[in-house]
């Protein structure tokens, strides 16, 4: 059966592709989505910590002999750390200005990360073995799948779905839907909001390391793998709707199928297929397919 | 009159200065593969050379072309109009070599393209200052296309870069297969610094051809080849690399890369003399040259040879020089330049090594075959270039 000329059994395997895709778009744009939601930060660094997460899977493994399964605890740790570092430190400073300048500030810190990684580390890349346990592939009758990638759906989904959880269920995200609304209210009933913030930031950014450490076994890990993704990032977070959490896992998801299927019809156009349904969603619902309409 | 006769006897040198400007991608997807390491080797040619020529000295400049072809175009002109730039080196990126070799038409100044394989450079845009001397998309079809086709790859695929490069790439091979009685099933066209192949992967397995060639360079290659391995592409059907460099190997590991055919120019571990020469680089960069790299070196040399020889650094009067001159360093033995710019020199198909074969570090390609450089590069009879007589 062919559908507008491809084989079905084609477009059901960029369908899967897809998913895999955004199963990363998903995990990413939740950390952003969570970041502009209560610090009103443009968070142009998430690729970077994307990045950085990937680098640190590979800089245990290759200095400290850690495997892939520790990294997936590592990696996010020591990338929220630092992400809570530089809150403190830089993004702390920036609250009272325009938004722009924190944007500014993170896009300088995007700049001299990858400059300084690709300084030490080289631009090539370097290999980062998939786990031996998830090795291999499935045969789905339309495409050979590999374990790992099917691995990656399923994680992503847990993720997304126990970030929700944890803001929409819990009181911790309680309040930290308090403070997204009314930061000096939640202030007044005797909640450290500042606390609230640098946890938030740090979370957000380990969440993007935890997608570099799903990635490394992918993408070969080198110093611009966060940038090229970051971009698509900030655009399913428009179209989700900024701050909508549910919103840019559900977006990430139907983006990357949407941009697989671009991939088979015309393939030139797979770059720039995001930014086309992000202008139309501007267009038509300017705060986003989820978003709620602000004042 | 008196005025072009004192100048003509007393200032041989223009500015009194010999610079070399090496425009390259210093810090984007292919600056390992031109980058630092063709600075370094362009300034490892000045100070051997003694870092003077007919008395005056040797300078050497660099900029970053970002990979777009209007700044390196917008670079080369403030180069040569205002910056005092005699010769431009390496031009990494098949875009601004093109760009840039319209530049160097225009200005009537000279240009070595070793870090690009696009054919323009030696037939459209052809002129007396431009050479292209390591590789280009002919001599990488004719080794690499031409050897898979002649062991049984009759069917291809190709995943192809969207830029001038792979274009180029995939056009060369695709007349290679067809000549030899094959068929082109088909292409896909990704964009530069694509991280994700395997939708691309997917198309080349749907095609069922036999052989998925891979028109692409750098960490795109990279990727494609590791994409195709994980969906289990490579079990029956063959990759292809068009255009892999040592820096690839390296990045994909020798698990990943072993047995693949590569095309190059020049390979660090082939004698003594590029053994020491690498050495040399290798403590000045912390990794191993490539043939670009080499060729950077090597090409700086021969230009300043040619000023030598003609006592000036007259672009007219060092282009007839170096289309007289042999080459033999430790690049190649024996290095002539064409009337369409070719610098025609032996390219050779390499094989990368089986992890058991390889003994050291950067231990990776074994020859499979010498391509001698008459059959190594386009027939000048089959140039567009109007400088070829007919």
């Amino acid at each position: 059966m062919d559908i507008f000329g491809i084989p079905h059994q084609a477009l059901l395997g960029q369908v899967m592709l897809g998913l895999v895709n955004g199963a990363f778009y998903a995990v990413l744009s939740l950390g952003l989505a969570i970041i502009f939601g209560l610090l009103r930060i443009v968070n142009f660094a998430h690729g970077a910590f994307f990045m950085l997460g990937a680098f640190v899977a590979f800089l245990i493994g290759r200095y400290f002999g850690i495997g892939y399964w520790p990294a997936m605890i590592m990696g996010p740790l020591v990338v929220g750390l630092l992400g809570i570092l530089f809150e403190r430190f830089a993004l702390r400073r920036l609250y009272k200005l325009d938004p722009l300048y924190g944007l500014f500030l993170t896009f300088g810190l995007v700049l001299v990360l990858e400059g300084g990684f690709r300084v030490a580390m080289g631009s090539s890349g370097h290999p980062f073995a998939t786990p031996d346990s998830l090795r291999g592939v499935v045969n789905l009758g339309f495409m050979v799948l590999p374990v790992y990638r099917a691995f990656v759906i399923l994680v992503a989904v847990v993720v997304c779905a126990g970030t929700w959880i944890i803001i929409e269920k819990t009181r911790m995200g309680a309040y930290l839907r308090a403070a997204t609304e009314r930061p000096d209210l939640t202030q007044a009933f005797g909640i450290n909001v500042p606390i609230l913030l640098t946890l938030t930031y740090g979370a957000g950014v380990a969440l993007a390391g935890f997608a570099g450490v799903l990635a490394a076994p992918i993408q070969h890990v080198n110093p611009s793998m966060g940038s090229d993704l970051v971009i698509i990032v900030f655009a399913i977070v428009v179209i989700g709707g900024l701050g909508s959490v549910l919103g840019s896992a559900l977006t990430g998801l139907g983006l990357g199928v949407i941009e697989g299927l671009a991939k088979v019809y015309y393939s030139e156009a797979s770059s720039t297929v995001v930014f086309l349904v992000m202008a139309l969603v501007l267009l038509l619902r300017p705060s986003g397919l989820f978003g709620r309409e602000e004042n | 009159m008196l005025a072009f006769g004192a100048s003509a006897a007393s200032a041989q040198i223009s500015n009194d200065v010999v610079r070399i400007g090496v425009l390259a991608d210093m810090s984007g997807i292919y600056s390992d593969l031109s980058g630092k390491g063709a600075v370094e080797a362009v300034k490892m040619a000045a100070e051997d050379f003694g870092g003077t020529v007919l008395g005056k000295k040797i300078d050497v400049v660099f900029a970053d072309h970002l990979n777009k072809a209007d700044v390196g175009a917008a670079k080369a002109r403030e180069w040569f109009d205002t910056g005092g730039v005699d010769l431009i080196n390496d031009l990494a990126n098949s875009g601004v070599a093109r760009a840039v070799a319209a530049v160097a038409k225009e200005k009537k100044r000279h240009i070595v393209v070793n870090g690009a394989s696009n054919m323009g450079i030696t037939n459209e845009l052809c002129s007396p200052y431009a050479i292209h001397y390591a590789y280009d998309a002919y001599s990488l079809a004719h080794g690499t296309g031409k050897a898979v086709v002649e062991q049984g790859g009759k069917t291809w695929f190709f995943l192809t870069v969207d830029f001038a490069f792979g274009i180029g790439q995939e056009e060369q091979v695709s007349k290679v297969v067809r000549a030899n009685g094959g068929r082109v099933a088909g292409a896909a066209r990704h964009p530069l610094a694509t991280t994700d192949f395997s939708s691309y992967v997917l198309q080349a397995q749907a095609s069922k051809a036999e052989i998925i060639g891979i028109a692409s360079t750098g960490a795109d290659a990279v990727n494609a080849i590791r994409a195709a391995a994980e969906f289990g592409a490579t079990k029956n059907q063959k990759l292809a690399a068009l255009l892999l460099w040592i820096e690839d190997v390296h990045a994909l590991g020798l698990p990943a890369a072993q047995g693949l055919l590569l095309t190059n120019a020049w390979y660090w571990d082939m004698n003594d003399e590029t053994r020491a020469f690498a050495k040399r680089f290798f403590e000045r960069v912390g990794k191993m040259p490539n043939m670009a790299q080499a060729a950077d070196y090597s090409s700086t040399m021969f230009y300043l040879n040619a000023v030598k020889a003609a006592g000036t650094d007259e672009p007219d009067a060092v282009s007839k020089k170096m289309r007289e001159m042999t080459v033999s360093d430790m690049f190649t033995k024996q290095g002539t330049v064409r009337a369409d710019g070719r610098f025609v020199h032996d390219m050779y198909l390499w094989q990368v090594k089986t992890p058991a074969e390889s003994k050291a570090p950067w231990d990776y390609l074994k020859l499979a075959a010498t391509i001698p450089a008459e059959q190594a590069f386009q027939p000048l009879s089959d140039s567009k270039c109007e400088l070829v007589k007919k």
